[in-house]
């Protein structure tokens, strides 16, 4: 394993991100407090309690969701989707650097900045309301999870684009309608027939509920159902990637 | 002689728009040597340097670095491959020392603060060491990219068009800096469209033409083709065919038989010229005018080329 090369990459991209450290910060602060605001002063208090949890509480494992999915999106896809456009890619292909340890780079990278703007999160909110984690080693695991699977779609995301404005649709036409729609803000179980059903087959509402789990220690799909599915779409995303390096889908004439 | 450093064997790239950009391109690279790889836009040069270092892909054929194919052995091959590519395309908005410590890493070798030191001394870069990429001028921006090219200690060095749009003193220490490369034993293959520089840094030169390569020589073989000339004489009266008493020069017809050419070397201190005047005055043969012309490589090229084309 070229070790040091993955080390490159990573420390390249997060300081590509320390650029814009305060910006990036700044954003998910401010939006989980306006949906403080929103969602915990103005419907919160009219919604009271879901399954026995405090609304405000419940709706903070959607947000961090919601921020994980678009920041993991955003930063695999732009981290691998610039060096294609400027064409410094020509560095990363010449280099001793197998398909894997390209992906290590850039998917940790991106993970890392992900998960880290999900927890700043998770700290803001508890300036709102009291947020008790019932299973934090399983949370941040899960959260990894997450983080990486997202990333490495990204990381397609960004391979698969032909220019900045295709970056944008995926998170915006598909990610982030499915978040919505997906329970990251109430529970299904409130959900009418046949909308409920419906939403069954949204994958988001597995992430979603299995991620509310740690933080609860109930859902409303089972915890081991939630898991296999963030599996499945962990191994799908591995197997595009594979792929892609393998016939140099867009990487290589 | 040892075995060649790099062999590249029956490689040939059809891109998927149709272009067949080699064409079944063979060549070897000796240990320590600056080859040349000269020829016009388009001739392929970038592809085949791409190939080997692993920016794009065959349609077929191989390459072998010490007898190793890249392919299977990669670690390998690409750690000992140095590549300073036609554009300069670099991340702008890092620092100049970032960038380099970044290729050194990027290609597995350990940091050497020192060694990037050094590195960009002699590159006269060390001064901009904390600059921001986009705020250097072009010339620097190449002398970066060199660089990083050289921050993981290659032993194969590409260069794709090095002096394509630099100003004279830049191209002198380029070429100064090539020189102490090979020196130090570095392998150096260099691409460009100027003769004259293959010619000041060559050891062997090889010439490339949609996607053939078409030469291969010693560059001072090619110079002594260089430094022939060629006597035209404008005949009064056409010659069907040469006449005996001339044969001795060996000269040929043209323009139906209305112009007759001589080949001879100008450096030479007996160059045939007023013996074969004064042979053609004794066989009553007048001419009405004559000039001499060098052969150039460009002439040398197009006589390949038709060569080529006759033999096809
Ligand atoms: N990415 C590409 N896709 C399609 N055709 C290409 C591509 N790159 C180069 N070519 C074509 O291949 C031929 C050789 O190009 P190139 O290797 O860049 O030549 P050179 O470097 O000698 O100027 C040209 O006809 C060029 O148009
Ligand atoms: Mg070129």
């Amino acid at each position: 394993m070229n070790w040091r090369g993955i080390w490159a990459i990573y420390k390249f991209e997060m300081h590509r991100f320390r650029r814009t450290l305060w910006t990036g910060l700044a954003v998910p602060v401010i939006t989980t407090s306006l949906y403080f605001i929103v969602f915990g002063a103005a419907i919160g208090s009219r919604m009271s309690e879901i399954n026995g949890i405090d609304y405000g509480s419940f709706i903070v494992p959607g947000l961090m969701m919601l921020s994980l999915f678009t920041e993991s999106i955003f930063n695999a896809s732009f981290g691998i989707h610039m060096p294609r456009f400027t064409g410094t890619i020509y560095e990363i292909l010449s280099a001793p650097l197998s398909a894997i340890e390209t992906v290590i780079g850039y998917v940790g990278a991106a993970a890392t900045k992900a998960m880290s703007v999900a927890l700043v999160i998770l700290i803001t909110a508890n300036l709102f309301v009291d947020v008790r984690v019932e299973h934090p080693v399983l949370m941040l695991l899960y959260l990894l999870l997450v983080a990486a699977t997202f990333c490495l779609f990204g990381f397609i995301v960004g391979i698969w684009a032909k220019g900045f404005e295709q970056l944008q649709i995926i998170p915006l036409l598909i990610v982030t309608p499915l978040t919505f729609l997906g329970g990251a803000f109430y529970s299904i179980e409130m959900l009418p027939e046949p909308w409920r059903t419906i939403t069954l087959f949204n994958p988001v509402v597995y992430l979603i509920n299995g991620f509310r789990w740690t933080f609860f220690g109930t859902a409303d799909v089972p915890v081991a159902t939630s898991l296999a599915a963030t599996f499945a779409f962990f191994l799908t995303c591995l197997g595009a990637i594979w792929w892609i390096f393998r016939t140099g889908y867009r990487l290589k004439q | 002689m040892s075995e060649p450093i790099l062999s590249i064997r029956r490689l040939r790239k059809a891109y998927a728009s149709g272009t067949e950009a080699l064409k079944s391109l063979d060549l070897d690279i000796r240990r320590g040597e600056i080859f040349a790889l000269l020829g016009p836009n388009g001739a392929g040069k970038t592809t085949m340097i791409s190939i080997v270092c692993g920016i794009v892909k065959p349609t077929d054929g191989e390459v072998l670095i010490d007898g190793k194919n890249w392919q299977r052995h990669f670690r390998e091959a690409r750690t000992r491959i140095g590549l300073v590519p036609q554009e300069l395309t670099m991340d702008v908005f890092e620092p100049l020392l970032n960038t380099v410590s970044f290729s050194r890493e990027l290609f597995g070798r350990r940091p050497d603060p020192a060694r990037i030191e050094q590195i960009l001394k002699d590159l006269s870069l060390w001064d901009k060491r904390k600059a921001i990429l986009k705020d250097l001028s072009g010339g620097m921006k190449r002398r970066v990219m060199i660089a990083k090219a050289l921050a993981h200690e290659p032993d194969i060095l590409f260069l794709d068009e090095p002096t394509a749009g630099v100003d004279v003193e830049l191209r002198r220490d380029m070429w100064e800096l090539v020189r102490r490369l090979r020196e130090g034993g570095t392998t150096i293959i260099l691409t460009t469209h100027y003769i004259e520089e293959a010619e000041e840094m060559a050891d062997r030169v090889g010439v490339i033409n949609k996607g053939e390569l078409i030469l291969v020589e010693e560059k001072t073989a090619l110079m002594q083709k260089l430094g022939r000339k060629i006597l035209h004489l404008q005949l009064t009266e056409p010659l069907a065919a040469v006449p005996p008493e001339l044969a001795q020069w060996n000269p040929q017809l043209s323009d139906e038989g209305a112009t007759l050419t001589y080949e001879f070397d100008a450096k030479a201190d007996r160059t045939g010229i007023p013996s074969l005047l004064t042979a053609m005055r004794d066989a009553g043969i007048a001419f009405k005018d004559l000039d001499t012309k060098q052969s150039s490589l460009e002439d040398i090229f197009v006589s390949l080329v038709h060569e080529q084309r006759s033999a096809a």
